[in-house]
């Protein structure tokens, strides 16, 4: 007779099947709105002279698809995942996690909807209104209770590193969420409402919570994601337990503080800009921590990279990851960000995070559960794993690589000055100059889709096969 | 600030660096009780951890952003407003509530903003000045000015950069803001009249009438007053239209010819600042309009204003 404790518990993987699908078509709709907006700042006849399909209020729509339902999906399905086979037993309180999926899915539906209608509270990325805000409150703390109850009732000693980050993730969000989103509706039955700050420190809580939507939802929980797929995928051991503690608590410390760098040269007091600036500075090693123990685990197993393409996946993902960890510290310096505010620099900042790391890790955790998940030894092709590999590379870098000349180009023309002083170009001109980094920004952002489309078309055909038909394949 | 807001930032604040400070002090050494590169004994799902040192460049690394924030926040305003830094920079005067004030603080101030502005001043204050005076040090009469390639070079700059946002790049205007180009002026187009507008602003206000004309008294003005431009109406709307015409020509006067003296525009011609269609004119009627050019004696000075006054003016000539 075998011990209970070596019997595989009865996981819950329903729901991590439900996320993991909606993952996919959540990415698949949120980076279509984001090639449409795209094309729209190249042909603005697009919009169609129709005002829901309005930059304005499609931008929003693309924001909040892909971080809020593409991103967050992938990370609720995945820490799901994560936190019930590391912690050797099955998700707390039964049918509670159905409730997070689709209380999940109902915000997005709600976004998806109240978006284009031109309900928007004007606070970038929590522009959704408060009785959305308030049903985002309500499923959030369903996921938290979910999530730690499972963490409470574990079967193994200790926490593993990866739910540090998913639990840092969860508990930050919920309090951002709340604290940004405080605001009086003008009336009960109106949806539209108004933020209980003003001026400066409205500001300063929106780029509070701006910010720590970036480094705890966009960072933390996608390295708690990284912490178990890069070692599942690569079969070796984490490289460094003591840098992951170190790096794990200065990066939830310091990480908090940082928010003031999106207002430099504003009305915000000095001292709070200095702070800003010091604090992205001090966060630039904590957050590299995890690059190397990521890319370090790998060490002995290098030669995997040749033949699978979802390491290849995960480790690219890492190497993007460091390199916007590098740049935002680097951009929060005043002097730098003198030039790089308000420019298209920012937007690449951003998609080198966002789809270089974010996506690419997501796409890696995804082909590495689709087969686990429904009962399959491998994904339904290993080349087209492949060939969405360097479909999101190459878009990836020419979207960004477009953003940063675009930007630093923008930053130099608005500061250039003739002998009396006068502004050399005026902003029209500036925006001409850019139109080509647009054209190619677009065509980057439509082959990272296209890898997306294969990715789906992959899934399908995983999914729909019969139970355990496909059989592992290597790359030549 | 209050003591207990200096103290609980300051405190927090120093907490959280040096905190990173103590931590990497700490996994420094191995306290694991494993020995180093030797696996943790815990595994997760298969997963093992080892117990690899922290690299001793990434290290060094975090000890030189903390030495550096450290300095940079003993040189600079950090921690809370009592604060200031040993150097005493400031990016801007923060306690500037007025225009007046910030006129005022521009003499004293050390900020950096203020430091740029004078520096500015110094440098390119000359430049407009000797396209703008004489040699007797008044300005040049501005039809000369005018005739100056490098004067309207620099005033076509300035209206680039100030005026482009509403009045287009080609000067040519949109709903509700003038063209500047053809010879129709709401408040005159003698050079002296244009830099006053420049200078001070205007505010050109039409009243509602819906209230006082009702619906079919707005019909037949609004036919009387496209007749006037000699477009084909309704003769009968236009005739009514006429006679309540009495109370517009206050300011349109008797002809509908306008009157520069409050802006009101010439109703004869076929230039129309809101719109020529019958709709437009009705909503002007019915609603009002109230249309504004901002002051920018304050903003840019009278040196750039008199540059930006000769441009215009050579732009109908």
């Amino acid at each position: 007779m075998t011990s209970a404790t070596t019997i595989q518990p009865d996981y819950n993987y329903k729901v991590v099947r439900q996320f993991t699908l909606t993952t996919i078509f959540w990415g698949i709709i949120g980076m279509s709105i984001g090639v449409l907006i795209a094309a729209q700042l190249i042909w603005p006849v697009l919009n169609f002279d129709t005002p829901w399909l309005t930059y304005s209020r499609l931008r929003p729509l693309h924001t909040n698809a892909v971080i809020f339902a593409f991103g967050t999906s992938a990370l609720m399905g995945t820490s799901f995942y994560v936190v019930q086979r590391t912690c050797q037993t099955r998700l707390f309180g039964g049918n509670l996690a159905s409730v997070v999926f689709w209380g999940w899915q109902l915000v997005i539906l709600s976004a998806v909807i109240s978006l284009p209608l031109g309900y928007t509270s004007s606070k970038e990325y929590a522009e959704l209104e408060w009785p959305i805000d308030l049903l985002i409150t309500a499923v959030w703390v369903v996921y938290a209770v979910v999530f730690f109850g499972t963490l409470a009732t574990r079967k193994t000693s200790h926490i593993y590193v990866a739910n540090w980050f998913y639990g840092a993730f969860i508990l930050t969000i919920a309090v951002l969420h709340i604290v940004n989103s405080m605001a009086i509706p003008v009336s009960m039955g109106s949806m539209k409402s108004y933020s209980i700050y003003s001026g400066a420190i409205d500001a300063m809580v929106q780029w509070w919570y701006g910010h720590n939507a970036v480094g705890f939802l966009l960072t933390a929980g996608f390295l708690g994601m990284m912490y178990y797929f890069v070692p599942k995928q690569a079969n070796r051991p984490i490289y460094s337990y003591r840098l992951s503690i170190v790096h794990f608590w200065a990066l939830i410390a310091v990480y908090i503080w940082v928010g003031p760098h999106h207002l430099m040269y504003t009305a915000l007091p000095d001292w709070v800009q200095s702070l800003g600036m010091l604090m992205s500075l001090i966060l630039f090693a904590p957050s590299w921590g995890g690059m190397i123990n990521g890319i370090m685990t790998l060490s002995g197993a290098w030669h995997k990279l040749r033949t699978d393409p979802i390491l290849r996946f995960l480790v690219v993902s890492l190497s993007f990851y460091g390199m916007s960890t590098f740049e935002g510290p680097m951009m929060a310096i005043k002097t730098v960000n003198a030039i790089s505010h308000y420019t298209d620099w920012t937007i690449g900042h951003v998609h080198s995070g966002a789809l270089g790391w974010v996506a690419m890790i997501t796409i890696g955790a995804t082909y590495h559960l689709v087969p686990k998940l429904f009962n399959q030894k491998a994904m339904y092709s290993i080349p087209m794993i492949n060939l969405h590999f360097w479909l999101a590379t190459i878009g990836t870098i020419l979207y960004i690589v477009a953003m940063w000349i675009s930007g630093v180009m923008q930053g130099l023309m608005w500061r250039a000055v003739n002998d009396d002083g006068t502004l050399t170009y005026t902003f029209v001109e500036s925006l001409e100059k850019s139109y080509p980094f647009y054209t190619i920004r677009f065509v980057g952002g439509l082959i990272f889709l296209t890898g997306m489309l294969v990715m789906a078309y992959n899934t399908y055909r995983t999914v729909t096969a019969k139970d355990g038909s496909i059989q592992p394949q290597e790359l030549d | 600030m209050s003591i207990f807001w200096t103290l609980w930032i300051t405190i927090i604040t120093l907490i959280v660096i040096i905190g990173c400070a103590v931590l990497l002090r700490a996994v420094s050494k191995n306290n694991t009780g494993v020995e180093e590169g030797q696996p943790m004994p815990h595994t997760f799902d298969g997963i093992q951890e080892l117990n690899n040192p922290v690299p001793k460049w990434w290290m060094g690394l975090f000890w030189f952003t903390i030495v550096i924030a450290l300095i940079y926040s003993l040189a600079f305003p950090a921690y809370t407003a009592n604060w200031n830094g040993l150097l005493g920079w400031t990016s801007s005067d923060q306690s500037i509530t007025s225009l007046q004030e910030s006129k005022e603080s521009a003499k004293t101030s050390h900020s950096q903003y203020q430091r740029e502005m004078n520096a500015a001043e110094q440098k390119y204050g000359a430049v407009f000045k000797q396209l703008a005076y004489d040699e007797n040090g008044v300005y040049k009469d501005l039809t000369l000015v005018a005739k100056d390639s490098d004067a309207i070079k620099v005033g076509q700059r300035l209206f680039l950069q100030n005026c482009s946002q509403c009045h287009g790049s080609d000067a040519r205007g949109s709903t509700g803001f003038p063209n500047l180009t053809d010879n129709d002026w709401l408040y005159g187009g003698d050079p002296d009249t244009i830099k006053l507008t420049l200078m001070n602003g205007r505010q050109g206000a039409m009243p509602a009438w819906a209230d006082i004309l009702g619906e079919q008294g707005i019909k037949e003005v609004a036919s009387y007053a496209l007749q006037l431009s000699g477009r084909r109406v309704d003769l009968i709307e236009a005739k009514a239209g006429k006679e309540r015409f009495v109370v517009c020509s206050a300011c349109h006067g008797a002809d509908g010819k306008g009157m520069h003296a409050v802006g009101a525009p010439n109703l004869t011609d076929t230039v129309w600042l809101y719109g020529g269609s019958r709709k437009a004119v009705e909503a002007t009627l019915r609603n009002g309009r109230n249309g504004v050019m901002p002051a920018w004696k304050d903003v840019l000075g009278e040196d750039k204003i008199h540059l930006i006054s000769a441009y215009v003016y050579s732009l109908s000539q």
